[in-house]
């Protein structure tokens, strides 16, 4: 396929720059003139994290000239599992700055863009449009969907990775022939349904495996060379060692790239994903179930209360941290109902609040009568009552 | 035929990978699979018994939405289902 950017005249490259990628310029693949394409190339990264260390790592070595990162959070110890640009001496820092330090490192020729926020509906297409590719490194339905989105509205590629435990995907939506990230998946799940990798886990090295696909995806794409992911979604199985492609359609009726097209701009996609803004809901109840503070609940088992207090996570999270509740998982729960006292104030936690609060809507669909979940989880627990309950 | 099961959905089927069920269409296939495996149907079907709109079955490389015959489709032995549900991960904060 041909070469994604035609800037004339391509940028020389210095004395300096011919030793560095000296290695590329002996690839008839590559040569003197993909190294200048990769050179004037602007790659957007869109996350800095797992997927998102490698692929700036790879591209920063490559010779890419300009790697914008967005990026808002910052680096904490349970990200150093995967996300290889930042070390120990990062925690606490902005992810951007941690980044962009490693990168300058190992190649000062880089011009990194910092976009210090959320990628959102109100500033993607501003911050998009001054690349020529995107990879997309998010870890949310409501940001994936907003940057297929953007790059179909504003026709770029969008290299895609995604990962949960062992398994990965890869493919290049959002060319101009290609099929777009809502072909394969018109629509997202409801929140809940699916796990995050937050609470499923995901082995460390997977996001280098599928990001490293990534960068390789983003450099043919610029040099113009071999056959790119596009129609084509690769499925990466990091247990079994397995890598196996299916095929990808275009789909005619999607409403974003297809052949009548609904949506024309950028929508609401927290929206569009089911979420509801906090603000939008009563503090003290969510979806009708009333939320206790961890202060509230200790205040209420120091003044002698017998809580009722049910931990829906994992066995090995139980091992790990946990705060005297008794321990039902929550994919448990629906077989277990009749160890549960329909009689007395169920309060539930796990270790954020998300998943407690799907299985507290649970038991009141069941027609328990009285639930509560545990806002925040053991983790808001560590920070506000006892720093000894071990955070993960 | 062998159906394989993504990792989010295996809690759902006993922990395994890939199940083999003896069926001669796909819809059959999947219709066994949720008869041994039925905390398997929700995730997969909405209560109208539609495959739901975030989850594709690919028969063998191809998704079935793209099938001549659809879920109608014939299948032998040696064929393979996959069930390819969407996944987010990638910043995992």
């Amino acid at each position: 396929m041909a070469p994604l950017t035609e800037p004339i005249p391509l940028p020389e490259l210095t004395t300096d720059e011919l030793s560095r990628y000296s290695r590329h310029l002996i690839l008839p693949e590559v040569g003197m003139e993909g190294q200048q394409r990769l050179k004037a190339a602007r790659v957007l990264c869109v996350g800095t994290g797992g997927l998102g260390s490698p692929l700036a790592l790879y591209l920063a070595a490559a010779g890419i000239g300009t790697l914008g990162l967005v990026d808002f959070d910052v680096v904490d110890a349970s990200n150093l599992q995967r996300q290889i640009i930042h070390a120990t001496k990062d925690i606490g820092r902005k992810k951007l700055d941690s980044a962009e330090e490693k990168l300058k490192a190992l190649n000062p020729a880089l011009n990194v863009i910092k976009h210090d926020t959320m990628l959102s509906s109100a500033n993607a297409l501003e911050i998009l449009k001054d690349y020529d590719i995107v990879a997309d490194g998010t870890d949310n339905f409501p940001t994936r969907y907003l940057v297929n989105d953007a790059c179909v509205l504003q026709g770029k590629p969008n290299v895609y990775g995604s990962i949960f435990r062992f398994e990965g995907q890869a493919s290049v939506f959002a060319t101009e022939d290609g099929p777009c990230y809502r072909c394969l998946y018109p629509e997202p799940p409801p929140p809940g349904l699916v796990p995050s990798c937050a609470e499923g886990g995901v082995l460390g090295i997977l996001p280098g495996l599928v990001g490293v696909i990534q960068a390789t995806e983003v450099i043919k794409l610029i040099l113009g060379k071999g056959a790119p992911l596009i129609g084509r979604l690769l499925l990466v199985d990091a247990l079994n060692m397995r890598f196996r492609e299916l095929k990808l359609r275009k789909n005619p009726e999607c409403p974003v790239c297809g052949l009548n097209p609904t949506v024309t701009e950028l929508i609401d996609y927290q929206n569009f994903c089911g979420i509801v803004p906090e603000a939008a809901q009563d503090a003290n109840t969510k979806n009708g179930i009333p939320q206790i503070s961890v202060k509230e609940l200790k205040r209420r088992m120091d003044a002698g209360e017998e809580v009722y207090l049910i931990d829906v996570r994992e066995p090995y999270e139980y091992q790990i941290a946990q705060i005297g509740g008794k321990l039902i998982p929550q994919n448990d729960v629906p077989r277990r109902l009749a160890e549960i006292d329909r009689n007395r104030e169920v309060i539930v936690h796990c270790r954020s609040g998300a998943r407690s609060q799907k299985i507290a809507e649970f038991l009141m669909q069941s027609g328990y009568p009285r639930v509560t979940n545990v806002a925040g989880g053991i983790l808001a627990w560590s920070d506000e009552i006892d720093p000894t309950v071990q955070k993960y | 035929m062998t159906i394989f099961i993504p990792t989010p959905l295996r809690t759902f089927a006993g922990g395994q990978d890939a199940v083999e069920v003896n069926a001669t269409t796909i819809s059959e296939a999947l219709a066994k699979l949720t008869e041994t495996h039925p905390e398997l149907r929700r995730h997969l079907f909405t209560a109208e018994g539609k495959l739901r709109a975030f989850v594709n079955v690919y028969f063998n490389d191809e998704d079935v939405r793209y099938l001549p015959a659809k879920e109608a489709t014939a299948v032998t032995a040696a064929d393979t289902l996959s069930i390819i549900p969407s996944i987010a991960g990638g910043w995992t904060n």
